[in-house]
């Protein structure tokens, strides 16, 4: 009866499971076929062909190696950056006595979770205003900015946690404040700034609303966005979009896959207080 | 490890000495310059790009301003006007629509995966994976996956024929009727597994000597569940609660990449009509105002939850 329940058990989790995954299956298949096996098959059979032209169609006709670039180039200093600046901020409001620290706090959290729509127009005004539209550089800031507040909530939280002990110890041998934060407190939360990393980086990989906002030229639209533009260029190929959609999601599942236990503990953070 | 060991033993050091019962009281360590910079410079990065621009965002939801002239104040006109504009109502049903629909299955959803896969047994490390694999990918990604299956003669298509329900075949993206629903299932299929990681992590957190006890009084395992589980996950439900919340209001990227909110608006929420307002009707102040609305209904949680921040930081 317990085994029976257990083969239950294991054969509907299994279904469930591959239900779960099997439209990105499907999708890597259709990036596979020709557009003559899909033209003729349609996309709903299996296929009868194998290529790899649509992925160099969507690689280089659909220009997305410059898009994964434009993508690394605003994700990587965004996430250094935003963690960088909460980091100190936290480390100053959790460790030292700052007039007026709770409501810095809860003001620069309140930040976060604003609804970004409410700031699309008067951004969208300002970048242009300071002659940045269009460039990569205010995509950056933007993310920089509206993720400060979350991440010096939660690196707050872990900094606040920590024994006041080692502290005291490093003043009595003679560390200031700077050299407290980066050779006591920062590898102490280690852990928490490689769970907020790896979430932030997909994020900001993934970001749509911002990109189409601040930036309008194609060459420099990150591959999020530009996948959209994929539908135009190639209407009716859904075999080089599937490609196109398989190139965009392999650097997340790629961070994804070599951080899974801090990506998971990441999103988990607010869980469990 | 030596760290973290070296901190516990002067931990204890400290208490048996008496001296460690205060340590998150007082902060006797003077504020140096340096201190405050660390915290100024981010909190002055944040005041450009958020507070600033939100207040500008407040201010132009009162006026008129198409973006060439000077914006020209008009008050509440913008929210008069919404009364009577039916596509801010569709708008807005929709977003209910969503909120309900969107936030209540991925609870039912992800709560019921939890339950299911909350013990470590041989297996469940896969299930778990091939259940949160799609929260790895962006919304577009995640909205032309769909498309490429919801596509006429599609994979959707064949297996309706092929289990003979032919008759229900139509363009789901294109027709009014379903469009709306065409789009939650795909963001549904993503949200699941993130609840269902934010359960996982709460039911770790609870106590096993209380399954026990229950067990020991001859509590059922669905007994077990709703009066021990469920108490216990208070504080789970209420960061998954403002986390759906907030998520539903914000949602625009899977609409705006599937469908832009049409055929005929039948697919609009709140944030794909604000956005289309601004950047292609430039309506701005308009666009404002229904970005104000949206402020409002999410104003609840954002409370909620910064007065939970604040309990714990008391």
């Amino acid at each position: 009866m317990n085994r029976l329940r257990t083969a239950g058990y294991h054969l509907s989790m299994s279904v469930v499971s591959f239900l779960w995954i099997a439209p990105i299956l499907w999708v890597i298949v259709i990036s596979f076929r020709s557009f003559d096996d899909v033209a003729a098959n349609g996309l709903g059979s299996l296929p009868h062909s194998f290529t790899f032209s649509t992925y160099k169609q969507a690689w280089e006709d659909a220009d997305e190696f410059r898009a994964l670039i434009n993508s690394l180039l605003v994700t990587i200093p965004a996430v250094l950056l935003s963690l960088g600046l909460a980091s100190i901020a936290a480390y100053g409001l959790a460790r030292y006595n700052i007039p007026f620290r709770r409501t810095v706090l809860l003001l620069m959290l309140m930040g976060n979770l604003l609804p970004p729509q409410i700031l699309l127009i008067p951004i969208s005004r300002f970048v242009e205003l300071i002659g940045y539209y269009d460039t990569l550089i205010a995509l950056i800031a933007v993310h920089v900015g509206f993720g400060l507040g979350f991440y010096t909530f939660v690196l707050h939280g872990f900094m606040r946690d920590l024994p006041r002990e080692i502290q005291e110890a490093a003043t009595i041998d003679g560390a200031g404040p700077g050299r407290i934060y980066s050779s006591v407190i920062l590898p102490l939360t280690r852990p928490a700034m490689a769970a907020l990393g790896a979430l932030s980086f997909t994020w900001i990989f993934n970001d749509l609303l911002w990109s189409i906002t601040v930036i309008r030229s194609g060459e420099k639209m990150p591959v999020t966005p530009a996948l959209l533009g994929l539908q135009g260029l190639f209407v009716s190929s859904w075999n080089v979009i599937a490609a196109g959609t398989v190139i965009a999601a392999v650097p997340t599942v790629a961070v994804f896959l070599r951080f899974q236990k801090h990506f998971v503990g990441g999103l988990a953070i607010g869980a469990v207080k | 490890m030596t760290v973290a060991e070296a901190v516990t033993t002067s931990d204890r050091a400290a208490h048996q000495a008496g001296g460690g019962g205060d340590r998150r009281t007082k902060r006797a360590w003077k504020v140096s310059p340096l201190i405050l910079a660390f915290v100024f410079v981010p909190f002055v990065v944040e005041a450009v790009w958020v507070f600033w621009p939100a207040m500008q965002g407040f201010w132009l939801a009162l006026t008129k301003w198409d973006g060439l002239s000077a914006p020209t104040f008009v008050g509440l006109g913008n929210f008069k006007d919404m009364v009577s504009d039916p596509i801010f109502k569709t708008a807005l049903k929709n977003t209910a629509i969503w909120l309900v629909l969107f936030g209540g299955l991925s609870v039912i959803g992800g709560f019921g995966m939890a339950l299911l896969l909350q013990r470590e047994r041989r297996g469940v490390g896969i299930y778990r994976a091939a259940l949160f694999t799609p929260v790895v990918f962006s919304l577009v990604v995640t909205a032309l996956i769909w498309r490429v299956f919801y596509q006429p003669d599609g994979l959707v298509d064949s297996v309706l024929r092929g289990v003979g329900l032919g008759d229900f075949i139509r363009p789901w993206l294109a027709d009014p009727d379903t469009a709306l629903y065409a789009v939650i299932l795909p963001a549904l299929w993503r949200q699941i597994g993130y609840v269902m990681v934010l359960y996982l992590a709460g039911l770790k957190a609870v106590d096993p000597a209380l399954y026990e006890a229950a067990k020991v009084d001859g509590a059922s395992a669905w007994q077990r569940t709703l009066y021990v589980t469920i108490p216990q996950l208070k504080g789970v439900n209420s960061v998954v609660l403002s986390v759906i919340v907030i998520d539903s209001l914000r949602s625009f990227d899977i609409v705006w990449s599937m469908t832009k909110g049409g055929p005929y608006h039948s697919s609009e929420l709140l944030s794909t009509y604000m956005y289309s307002t601004a950047f292609q009707s430039t309506q701005l102040g308009y666009a404002s105002a229904i970005a104000v609305v949206i402020f409002i209904l999410a104003l609840a949680v954002i409370l909620g939850y910064l007065i939970r921040a604040f309990k714990e930081e008391s």
